[in-house]
């Protein structure tokens, strides 16, 4: 599999480390009520979605960015990839 | 039809003209008591165990493709009870029980082989947990050597000992481990079943569940709507789909596994040997091909293949450790979707929905488990309570904390 990376063009997947579904990003609030219910379903409970998925994929022997990468898991085709940094800033606006 | 020598040789005599179908091919019935989906390994004992041992009652097993066309038929057929933590070796050595009394009971060959499983080790720090895991495995009642280099080295002289990074330097047997032929535990599981009345429904999607009051009713498939009083779920690297229908998410993430094989080659492995450290294992098959396999491919995957990295992967875990593969032809690739779980191990429970069990999260590892599986799901569909060896395998122990974790890896699938 070939990663497109958004700086550094296409890479080979094995450069990479495999974090899971990119909804790790959301990492809840520990402080928030209800806290240890959301950190149960964040830490251990999965869409496993069959079709299109999206995920993180750390670019461990390379700039050690973490990409987002929509891949369809039927067929493992790369349908593209963002800087996960660059997702989570455009979804906060401010990236607090 | 009953299987036996006599009968091998009446037929010979006879032009084989009176061998029958091993099971009937029946359409769905409007309802039953149990419906079990998935006609993998484990479907199929739960079958099997639920119509012999524990209930006289109107059982189906729906499969949405044919019977043992999932993993069962797609393992690489290793078999041993050799896990470390109470909640697990207990339940793998009363499946190897199970093993070693199964053609019997099932009158079918299954070509169950004790040939003997050995992971090799290469420094005192793996010795001595391999020393602590032999020490858990006998005190569950199975069997375990530790070996030294030269006894290895008798029983495998042509492996690569003074490999610089992984000199090898002793290993933990199990005599009792080994393998046997899949296919043919997933027919004589389905033979049984079907001679014991269960219907065995092929090419049977289940699509939706229907639901009412938090108590499961029936499933819809793609043969029509069936009404059951209790359901089964027992479909492997697919868990999480069918339980979403059921609107329950999972602490799983499906992964693909591969699986090799060479030509036939003359008799030269003597039993299984694993190489944890450089992800690789490798058996004979009784045809002679040399079996082998290694890490799971490590992204989330529903393709029952993989791709050519982890393929490099394993074969360079091979030739490290015994150079001569270099000699063999790869005959055939392939792969199968595993049901990756957060902790390694599996899951044989109760769900939220009353009615309603699942059997999942094998891992890589649930084909050694069938006998057992079946047997402990079986009873947790008949009694409503889980099974002596299989109390650990609870759904809700993510959220208590009480993981079952023998990696001690996290909730990391593709690290267990
Ligand atoms: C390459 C490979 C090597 C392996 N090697 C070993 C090994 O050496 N030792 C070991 O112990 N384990 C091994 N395993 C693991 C083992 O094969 C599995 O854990 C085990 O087979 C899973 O249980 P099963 O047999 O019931 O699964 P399956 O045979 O996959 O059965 C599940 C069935 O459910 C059906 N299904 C799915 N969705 C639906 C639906 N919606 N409706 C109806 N039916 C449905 C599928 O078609 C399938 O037939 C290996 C796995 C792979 C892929």
């Amino acid at each position: 599999m070939l990663i497109p990376h958004p700086l550094l063009g296409p890479r080979d997947a094995q450069e990479f480390t495999y974090l899971g579904d990119a909804k790790l990003l959301d990492r809840p609030d520990g402080m928030a009520p209800g806290a240890a219910e959301a950190f149960f379903e964040y830490l251990y409970l999965r869409d496993n979605r069959a079709g299109v998925h999206e995920e993180l994929w750390f670019h461990e022997q390379g700039d050690r960015a973490i990409l987002l990468v929509t891949r369809d898991t039927t067929t493992h085709e790369i349908l593209g990839a963002v800087l996960a940094r660059d997702a989570v800033l455009s979804r906060t606006g401010d990236g607090t | 039809m009953r299987f036996s020598g006599l009968r091998v040789l009446a037929e010979a005599l006879t032009g084989h003209k009176g061998w029958a179908p091993l099971w009937r091919n029946p359409d769905p019935k409007p309802a039953y008591d149990y419906v079990i989906i998935g006609g993998g390994g484990h479907g199929l004992a739960t079958a099997y165990y639920l119509a012999r041992t524990f209930r006289q009652a109107r059982i189906s097993v729906l499969e949405k493709g044919w019977l043992g066309s999932g993993n069962v038929g797609r393992n690489t057929t290793i078999i041993r009870s050799n896990y470390l933590l109470p909640g697990n070796q207990p339940f793998y050595e009363f499946s190897m029980k199970l093993w070693e009394g199964l053609e019997q009971e099932l009158n079918f060959n299954a070509m169950v082989s004790q040939r003997g499983v050995l992971n090799l080790c290469h420094s005192d720090a793996q010795r001595d947990a391999f020393r602590r895991r032999g020490n858990a495995m006998r005190m569950s009642g199975a069997d375990a050597e530790l070996l030294d280099v030269s006894a290895v080295r008798k029983m495998a002289p042509f492996l690569n000992f003074d490999n610089a990074r992984f000199p090898i330097k002793g290993g933990l047997l199990q005599r009792r481990g080994g393998t046997a032929r899949h296919d043919g535990v997933a027919w004589g599981y389905a033979r049984g079943a079907d001679m014991a009345g269960v219907d065995l429904i092929q090419n049977c999607e289940v699509t939706g569940f229907f639901i009412e009051k938090g108590r499961v009713r029936g499933v819809e498939t793609s043969r029509g709507y069936i009404s059951a009083g209790k359901v089964g779920v027992a479909v492997a690297g697919n868990t999480s789909r069918v339980m979403g229908m059921a609107g329950l998410r999972m602490p799983i993430e499906s992964h693909a596994l591969q699986a090799f094989v060479t030509e036939g080659l003359k008799p030269v492995i003597p039993g299984v040997i694993t190489f944890g450290a450089g992800h690789f294992y490798i058996s004979q098959s009784d045809k002679g091909g040399l079996v082998f396999g290694g890490d799971i491919e490590g992204y989330a995957s529903y393709a029952q293949r993989g791709n050519l990295p982890v393929m490099e992967d394993v074969v360079e875990g091979g030739m490290a450790l015994m150079p001569m593969l270099g000699r063999a032809r790869l005959l055939r690739a392939w792969g199968g979707v595993v049901d990756m779980s957060m902790d390694g191990s599996p899951i044989i429970d109760r769900t939220p929905i009353e009615g309603l069990y699942l059997n999942g999260g094998w891992c890589y590892g649930g084909f050694k488990a069938t006998p057992a599986s079946g047997y402990a799901f079986a009873h947790l569909l008949a009694n409503d309570s889980p099974h002596p060896t299989a109390r650990a395998f609870r759904l809700d122990r993510f959220e208590r904390g009480y993981m079952i974790d023998e990696k001690g890896a996290g909730a990391a699938p593709h690290l267990h």
